[in-house]
């Protein structure tokens, strides 16, 4: 019997892949934003509201995360950004080498700014770095205020919270005041901005924190 | 079930590591899980169970896998980077209150050693 030593990440190899990325994205002085949440939650219509803001100021490309099917891809498409679908095929998650092979289709020197729309999920795709700048979290009312007592750990990743749906304040009970206590006990750095994406109210605030990033990624 | 990636990730760098060593057989592996990050034990078991078997870890077949639970902790600025263990919801320095600490534990995912033959 004998006996190894080996204190190695078990993730390694998905964070190598995540630097190669990161290098990538450094090259190319691109903007990568990773956007998490669960299903229902409004990432799409986040995602074609923060197009919308943002559209005339930074040439924008979409990597849509899905289990199987195309459908958001095409929703983006239709608005005239280039996207690009990754089905993972059951996974619940993006890993490293997905985004590089979406990235591979993409012009990426000429992009600002890359939204990678992850797999709904609120679990696995805190673990798992992407070589991204950020990743948010959308979280929408109706999932209600106590989403952050069972699901931690993607609320400490987040290096900011948008909150969606916020029109729905009223009919479904939530307490933002309890809400933002959570939040800030799990994770005092994260910005929340409530936002109705459909609607279009607090997209402006939001879409600034963003155009903040992308402008340090842009004059680095 | 991200479980299930993880533990593939276990099992594929554990037989890599014991190939190189020119071992045959898995015994043990022992592993390292934070307090802060998403993995449930059970579902790690549950999976490490399930593939262990497959062909590729052959030799980890009749392995055990040995978790080790690493509690969370930070370091506070404000307090000298004094360190202080926490709990998932209250990771504010218990001296100054500061809510802005460094994590110093609790985030690992870490094949600590193997026992072979
Ligand atoms: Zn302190």
């Amino acid at each position: 019997m004998a006996e190894i030593d080996l204190s190695r990440p078990i993730l390694d190899r998905n964070e190598e892949l995540a630097a190669g990325n990161r290098a990538l994205f450094a090259e190319a002085g691109v903007f990568v934003l990773d956007l998490m949440a669960s299903p229902g939650a409004g990432k799409t219509s986040t995602i074609l509201a923060t197009i919308a803001a943002l559209r005339d100021r930074y040439r924008i490309a979409v990597i849509e995360g899905d289990i199987a099917s195309r459908v958001d891809a095409e929703k983006i498409s239709a608005h005239g950004i280039p996207a690009v679908q990754i089905n993972t095929g059951g996974a619940c998650h993006l890993e490293s080498d997905m985004i590089r092979r979406a990235v591979d289709a993409l012009p990426l020197d000429e992009l600002d700014l890359v939204i990678i729309e992850n797999v709904g999920n609120l679990v696995c795709p805190t673990e798992f770095d992407l070589g991204e700048h950020a990743k948010v979290m959308i979280l929408s009312v109706p999932e209600g205020h106590d989403k952050p007592y069972k699901y931690p750990g993607i609320f400490q990743i987040a290096e900011a919270v948008v909150l969606n749906k916020v029109d729905t304040m009223p009919v479904f009970d939530f307490d933002e005041a309890e809400f933002r206590t959570v939040v800030g006990k799990l994770n005092a750095r994260a910005p929340i901005f409530p936002i109705s994406a459909t609607k279009g109210d607090g997209v402006d605030a939001w879409a600034e924190w963003l155009a903040g990033r992308v402008d340090a990624v842009k004059r680095a | 079930m991200h479980e299930m990636g993880i533990t593939q990730g276990i099992l594929a760098a554990s037989v890599d590591a014991v190939k190189g060593e020119g071992g045959t057989r898995i015994n043990e592996i022992r592993i390292s899980v934070g307090e802060m990050t998403e993995v449930v034990e059970d579902a790690l078991q549950f999976a490490f169970e399930a593939l262990r078997a497959e062909p590729d870890y052959a030799m980890a077949a009749g392995a055990v896998l040995l978790v080790t639970h690493v509690p969370a902790s930070s370091a506070c600025p404000t307090c000298d980077g004094e360190v202080f263990e926490h709990g998932r919801f209250d990771g504010q320095c218990p001296k100054c209150g500061n809510p802005f600490v460094e994590p110093r534990s609790g985030h690992e995912l870490r094949i600590d050693s193997i026992d072979f033959d």
